[in-house]
């Protein structure tokens, strides 16, 4: 019983953190036709720069309960700006070309924020746990547990809701929708697609850096995580179907819980069982839980 | 008695959502014959062949090639039986030269597509593949990228890449779509030479009422999915009703 | 068409890279040795470019041969280089065949996370069995013999250096040709159309298999000379950097030639090991750099370059004009 709450609440946790990270991903798949290998980068540029600024903002003297909106500020900095930087400067370039060569370029960004963060942050790693202390704990079960794991999922529900709300029921949705369903009829319409590929690529990064500012008070930032984190995104939108927000959704708890069992019960194999989850699923249905055949016309 | 259809199909049905793209469709095609298919853009001419060649499963249905029950079967193995098509989009493998295309072909039909060993430019295969582009007229062009081709081109290699596995029924999905006015007629004028000369059972798809007049011995109409008339090109062309769904007029 | 040109500078460049014991010192011909292994992966990967796919997880079969060694000396007391390359291209080949039932079905994005996953598995599995593998500690090549042979001390890098080259003549050969057979045709067709390639009753899926396959013999073969060469077999070889490695190899050298990849090897291996020396902390980024500027300004590679340069300054061009 115990084990089974910790298991349940762990994953829950894991899932909310994985679900902001993955719904960017999706994102920018689903309008761009990309696979952002770069994502995430993003997500450790993310943790690293809400925790630094973090740091320095307590190093001298500031109050640690304006932690929080510092961490969302690190994230939104990294959003705003590695966003449109990127798909500007790069990605921008291999629309159009083939694919291996529009995820090489994406593997090359994200080599270079990879060395980017060592470079400005080295390798120690860092800390920053006022805003998961300051918050306390509560006991479930017997078990205590802190009261940011909660913030944490409440955040990631909220900001779930607050995506569907936008794509589903603003004029901005509607033309993020119009574009990933048909690129050149969205275009002969009069939408300023290149526009709407900056702004999907920008709020793919918010989410992914978001993610990043809001796990970093629970762990230790060091370098390398980043690919965890791709490959992981990577996991969950292929397993609830690429392009849709609700598979994200499903995705992320499905790997979230996996993982919380996998760390449980058999910690030796937390990666193993996510990826046989994901081989499992694209076997038996290749297109995802939500994802569409699209059958191309001939 | 006469010989069995080669293709038979029997109350296909294919909806896209609402959009029912085949509507009951009962047509036999007997060997040798010339047939042209007829019918406004989105009448479901497309969705046929692709039915047949099993790109599509119908909704409902039965496909039968040389008198067996082939429905459902994938577009690969159809084409093994003997069944190759064109595309209204011509399908061509832009990175490589006109004549390595038609060589895969070539060698699709000797059943040596997956050696990994010998070469694929063995001088008999050579032989015949310039063979079946001088044919098409290509013949000058064996060289050249695929990419480099003019759109009849395009349209005249699609087909000759069918043509080249020797099927023993050719579909072609608008050969002369995208060509040129002027050009139509010249396109045709040598894959009808072609059919003529290889007794080739043959359906064609083609938007231009003249074109279809001109070549086509039996003409199928579609419209909304539904066959609507079959017969002599002379008799189905003068049919009102075709003449409102295809031309828009009577 | 084919150029006249290339046979002569094929014996060049052949002449050039046998005379490489004589020429350059020792820990130069280690790094051509360890690039040669090298070039077999990135080969394999390179294949794979052709029809337009990434793969970031062909270490691991790069790993699978390196092991061979590790587990041959260990477990069983193997060191013959005669008979651990053929082991290691067999159980390359093996495991590929596995993997590749799952990898055959995927393109693109799939197919290049697949094989991360896949290889972050292999790599998690050489790490956490340290009983088996050794862990982060890892494995310890033999003493290589060659067909029973001890050579000296003092020869056995150029033992080394030749099997490797040997080797490299092999693989390029066959891979040669297999790309100019129907399958490999097939192969590059593939990047470009595969409806058409279904519609001529072949089968895609098997084209990937078989290439798949292949791919983990030449990477397994490349694998189980670096074990000899490095003599140290840790996890990392199955690590996606060095996939990564792999795949940047494939575009700097340009993958639409056999002999493009074996250029990137060796610029590569050079760039190393200047650049560790140089400016260790911006390894990746330099590369990720240099990638961006290829995808960028130069799809074809080094390759593209050299034909540039050799049309330009090419009497043979200008007669053939
Ligand atoms: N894959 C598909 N998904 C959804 N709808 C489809 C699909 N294929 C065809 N349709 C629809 O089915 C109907 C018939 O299409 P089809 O392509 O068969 O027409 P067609 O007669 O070939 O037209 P055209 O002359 O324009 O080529 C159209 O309304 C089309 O929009
Ligand atoms: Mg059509």
């Amino acid at each position: 019983m115990r084990l089974l709450t910790t298991i349940l609440m762990d994953g829950t946790v894991f899932a909310a953190v994985l679900f902001l990270i993955s719904v960017g991903l999706t994102l920018v798949f689903g309008v761009l036709r990309i696979l952002n290998v770069s994502h995430g980068g993003l997500y450790a540029f993310g943790a690293y720069l809400a925790t630094f600024l973090a740091v320095r903002f307590l190093e001298i003297g500031g109050n640690p309960y304006l932690t929080y909106p510092i961490l969302l500020a690190g994230a939104l900095i990294v959003g705003v700006v590695a966003g449109p930087l990127i798909e500007r400067a790069f990605v921008r370039r291999v629309y159009g070309r083939a694919e291996a060569i529009q995820l090489l370029l994406t593997f090359s960004v994200f080599l270079i924020l990879d060395d980017l963060m060592k470079l400005i942050w080295g390798t120690k790693p860092m800390f920053v746990s006022e805003p998961y202390t300051l918050l306390g704990e509560f006991s479930l079960a017997g078990i205590p547990y802190s009261w940011y794991q909660v913030v944490l999922i409440a955040v990631s529900i909220l900001f779930g809701g607050a995506l569907v709300w936008a794509v589903r029921g603003t004029r901005f949705g509607k033309i993020i929708v119009s574009v990933i369903n048909d690129r050149e009829i969205s275009q002969a319409i009069g939408i300023n697609v290149s526009r709407i590929y900056t702004v999907a690529f920008t709020l793919g990064a918010l989410c992914a850096a978001l993610g990043g500012a809001l796990v970093a008070p629970t762990i230790a930032v060091v370098p390398g995580f980043a690919v965890d984190a791709t490959v992981l995104a990577f996991a969950v939108i292929a397993i609830g179907g690429m392009g849709s927000l609700e598979g994200a959704a499903l995705g992320a708890l499905i790997v979230g819980l996996l993982r919380a069992l996998a760390v449980h019960l058999l910690p030796e194999a937390d990666l193993v069982i996510i990826y046989l989850a994901m081989i499992l699923v694209l076997v038996v249905r290749p297109q995802g839980l939500f994802g569409q055949v699209v059958l191309r016309r001939i | 008695m006469p010989e069995a259809p080669v293709l038979q199909t029997i109350d296909l049905c294919k909806s896209f959502g609402m959009v029912k793209a085949a509507d009951a469709i009962n047509v036999a095609i007997r060997p040798g014959e010339l047939v042209g298919i007829v019918g406004a853009n989105g009448s479901g001419k497309t969705t046929f062949l692709n039915i047949i060649t099993g790109y599509l499963k119908p909704d409902r249905g039965r496909v039968l090639l040389l008198g067996e029950d082939r429905t459902g079967l994938p577009p690969r193995v159809i084409t093994k039986l003997g069944i190759s098509r064109s595309f209204q989009i011509p399908q061509l493998y832009t990175n490589l030269s006109v004549l390595e295309s038609l060589l895969l072909s070539v060698a699709a039909e000797a059943g040596r597509g997956t050696g990994f060993w010998q070469p694929l430019h063995r001088r008999h295969w050579i032989d015949q593949g310039l063979e079946t582009l001088d044919r098409f007229g290509l013949k000058p062009y064996a060289d050249r990228a695929v990419s480099e081709l003019p759109e009849g081109g395009r349209k005249l290699l699609d087909i000759a890449l069918s043509f080249a596995l020797r099927p023993k029924l050719l579909l072609m999905d608008e050969p002369t779509s995208g060509v040129s006015i002027e050009d139509k007629f010249q396109v045709m004028d040598i894959l009808m030479k072609v059919v003529e000369e290889t007794r080739l059972t043959t359906i064609f798809v083609e938007h231009d009422m003249d074109v279809v007049q001109r070549y086509g011995r039996r003409v199928l109409a579609f419209n909304d999915g539904k066959v609507i008339a079959d017969g002599t090109p002379g008799a189905v062309l003068a049919d009102p009703e075709v003449r409102k769904a295809v031309l828009g007029r009577a | 068409m084919e150029t006249r040109r290339l046979p002569v500078e094929a014996l060049v460049g052949a002449a050039l890279l046998v005379a490489v014991p004589f020429v350059l010192p020792a820990w130069m011909k280690f790094i051509v040795t360890l690039a040669l292994a090298k070039f077999m992966a990135v080969l394999a990967v390179a294949l794979f470019l052709r029809a337009n796919q990434v793969t970031f997880g062909h270490a691991m079969f790069y790993a699978v041969g390196a092991y061979a060694v590790g587990f041959g000396a260990k477990w069983f007391g193997l060191r013959d280089v005669a008979l651990l390359l053929p082991l290691g291209a067999l159980f390359g080949a093996a495991v590929a065949a596995l993997v590749g039932l799952v990898m055959a079905r995927y393109r693109e994005v799939f197919f290049a996370m697949l094989n991360l996953a896949f290889s972050m598995m292999l790599y998690g599995a050489l790490l956490k069995l340290y009983w088996v593998t050794g862990g982060t500690d890892g494995l310890s090549a033999g003493v290589p013999t060659f067909l029973g042979y001890a050579p000296p001390r003092e020869y056995l890098r150029d033992f080394l250096y030749y099997t490797s080259l040997g080797v490299a003549g092999l693989v390029i050969y066959a891979v040669y040709r297999f790309l100019a057979s129907p399958l490999g045709y097939y192969l590059k067709a593939m990047g470009e159309n595969e409806i058409r390639i279904e519609y001529s009753g072949e089968s895609v899926r098997h084209v990937m298999y078989v290439t798949y396959v292949l791919s983990g013999a030449l990477a397994g073969l490349g694998g189980v000379l670096a074990g000899f060469t490095v003599g140290h077999i840790v996890p990392e070889y199955s690590f996606w950097i060095q996939s990564g490695d792999f795949v940047f190899v494939a575009l700097l050298g340009g993958y639409g030639s056999v002999v493009g990849p074996l250029m990137g090897s060796i610029a590569f291996e050079f760039i190393r090991t200047y650049a560790s020396k140089y400016f260790p902390n911006e390894w990746q980024m330099t590369l990720g750099i240099i990638m961006l500027a290829i995808i960028l300004f130069r799809p074809g590679g080094l390759w593209t370059i050299y034909e540039g340069l050799a049309a330009r300054f090419g009497r043979r061009e200008v007669e053939r004009a």
